[in-house]
């Protein structure tokens, strides 16, 4: 038994077996051989994970950082190659006096601010309408909800970009009888034509998680604020609400880093936005206009940027509603 | 094994609602599902409709029926390329989610059940990891595989997908919940430790494995920027890449292909999601219930 015991039992003889190979009787002698053959193998188990976890992840961080720090100098022609010159401030001095970049951020900042609280808002109120009592084929709206979560978000993108088309929207087509016409690429509505795509992909999502949390709520308390006589909004606000503030919580820091890495649906929709969508409309898409002009370093430096303000937002974000959670 | 059989059960009283609330939240559950229902019921409608008419009309309903030629059409275009971005994505996610579920199954099994130095850092990099903007990494391995030249490279798009944190993380709950007596047992009729995994750990954690192999389809399904960067040729494009390519194209391919290509690239993951949706939903409580 002790042979076969647990691995955590045998942690110390694991450690101390290659060490001292020769030490102690011939019956630890094979104790020790046994366990140290169990010594090797969650390395083997967890090794390949790690080795490309590593490569994957960590290597494009350090090398990220690393060629930021270098900046490229070009000969007034372009006749000669372009040297690199180490310059650690450099690419990000350039940044920051990048009107196209700082831009950029100013963009997905206020996308972030405005579209995940209404996601989330419609997130949640939909998970407590499905909750409710008076609800019935919850199962039916759930998926329905969900199924935009399972198109992927360039296809997403593409088909919203046809009901956008100012020749054949749908959309507008059925807000005409009402004298409504919306114009979906105009440069101070096409952010929020982004923003009802990401926002159709993602509520279901988020419902689904609120409404998963919302099931935890304990019977016996909804029972007795029943009792006590009060009204379904009255414990939807004092009760259920509270209660999955960890899950609105977790579903808001997920939002505020997917409004950072804002991509796909401008991309899809920047052939169609008779330029309403610049070519550095979010932050990626202005690092990787910097890879189209082979300015590497410069991409890099953007990437860092970004990374170094969804981690400081989130942290943030994080601290303030723990404190929150405290009070 | 399945979370959503642990919760506990709610004995509400029926019928103690009001005809107005009823009539209420019924009416905003039907209006949010509109909202959904429309691109697709949309993009379903147009793809039917005779090639030329998919912009014409109010969008809404069918007229005319054109689908089959639509196809024809769509397999003629470029040499029938559409067939072969349909092969890449599927050959893509697949590979990938397989590959990426086994390492993550055992990644995920090792941390939960065994002690080993590095553990504690091991998974703590794994969650800070399915925190970072995955997109971000795109532009730094762009560079990293253009030196060691593999731009226009199948495994350039593997390498990365194969490696999933957040399937590590799922694995992680679910293996935690594989008895250490069927380990010890296993140990004591002489099973070697790859053994154990292989035929015991993996046959309990089997729905888990499957959540977590349709997460990462669906990611790599999803992942745009990483192939549009890394594979240049045509050739060698996945479904999304392609139908981006010929929508940006302008009038060169005809739009109305766009919206057939779009229809026939999102149903097999349609009708998957739909098939599947246990699946989706265990996976969906693991990870809410941090």
């Amino acid at each position: 038994m002790t042979n076969l015991a647990t691995a955590r039992d045998t942690a110390p003889a694991r450690r101390a077996a290659p060490r001292r190979p020769g030490r102690g009787p011939l019956a630890a002698g094979s104790r020790t051989r046994g366990a140290a053959g169990r010594r090797r193998t969650p390395l083997l188990f967890w090794c390949p994970f790690a080795v490309l976890f590593a490569a994957m992840y960590l290597a494009p961080i350090v090398y990220a950082a690393v060629s930021s720090l270098f900046v490229v100098h070009r000969s007034g022609l372009g006749l000669t190659a372009p040297t690199k010159v180490f310059d650690p401030i450099g690419n990000y001095t350039h940044a920051f006096g990048d009107g196209g970049f700082t831009s950029s951020l100013g963009r997905v900042a206020l996308f972030g601010v405005v579209q995940v609280p209404v996601m989330l808002g419609l997130a949640l109120g939909l998970a407590l309408l499905l909750d409710s009592r008076s609800a019935r084929a919850k199962g039916f709206f759930r998926l329905a909800g969900f199924l935009p979560y399972a198109i992927p978000g360039v296809s997403a993108a593409l088909v919203w970009s046809f009901m956008y088309s100012p020749q054949s929207s749908p959309v507008n087509h059925l807000l005409e009888p009402l004298g409504l016409h919306v114009p979906f690429f105009s440069g101070g509505t096409v952010l929020w034509s982004v923003a009802n795509i990401v926002t159709w992909a993602w509520t279901g999502y988020n419902m689904v998680i609120i409404y998963a949390a919302l099931q935890s709520v304990p019977a016996e308390v909804l029972e007795a604020a029943r009792v006590d006589g009060a009204s379904a909004l009255r414990i939807a606000w004092s009760i259920k609400i509270p209660a999955v503030r960890g899950a609105i919580a977790l579903t808001a820091v997920f939002s505020i880093i997917g409004s950072a890495q804002l991509f796909n649906e401008p991309v899809v929709l920047q052939p169609v936005s008779s330029g309403a969508i610049s070519s550095v409309f979010t932050p990626i898409m202005s690092a990787q206009a910097a890879v189209a002009a082979g300015d590497y370093p410069y991409a890099a430096a953007q990437s860092v940027v970004l990374a170094v303000l969804v981690g400081v937002v989130s942290f943030v974000f994080f601290k303030l509603t723990n404190r929150g959670e405290q009070a | 094994m399945s979370t959503t059989s642990t919760k506990p059960q709610r004995l509400r009283p029926r019928r103690e609602t009001t005809p107005l609330s009823r009539t209420a939240v019924m009416l905003l559950l039907a209006l949010s599902t509109l909202y959904f229902l429309l691109p697709l019921w949309w993009l379903l409608v147009a793809a039917t409709k005779p090639f030329g008419a998919q912009f014409s009309g109010s969008g809404l309903w069918f007229d005319g029926f054109g689908l089959f030629d639509n196809l024809s059409r769509l397999s003629a275009q470029d040499g029938g390329i559409f067939w072969r971005w349909m092969l890449n994505s599927v050959l893509y996610c697949g590979v990938g989610a397989l590959v990426g579920t086994a390492l993550s199954a055992l990644a995920g099994y090792t941390i939960a059940k065994y002690e080993f130095r590095g553990r504690g850092v091991l998974f703590g990099a794994v969650l800070a990891a399915v925190l970072v903007p995955k997109v971000l990494f795109t532009l730094p391995l762009y560079l990293m595989f253009s030196g060691v030249h593999l731009i226009d490279n199948p495994l350039a798009v593997l390498l990365p997908s194969v490696v999933s944190p957040f399937g590590v993380y799922l694995s992680r709950v679910f293996a935690a919940q594989v008895p250490d007596e069927v380990i010890e047992a296993g140990r004591l009729d002489g099973a070697g430790e790859f053994r154990i995994f292989r035929t015991l750990a993996t046959r309990m954690m089997l729905p888990a494995l499957v959540t977590i192999f349709l997460f990462q389809f669906v990611e790599i399904w999803n992942n745009y920027l990483l192939p549009a960067m890394v594979l240049g040729d045509d050739r060698l494009q996945p479904v999304t890449v392609g139908l981006v390519g010929w929508n940006a194209s302008h009038v060169a391919v005809p739009p109305p292909l766009v919206v057939i290509g779009s229809l026939v690239s999102v149903a097999p993951l349609v009708i998957a999601f739909l098939a599947l949706q246990r699946f989706w939903r265990a996976g969906m409580t693991a990870g809410a219930v941090k």
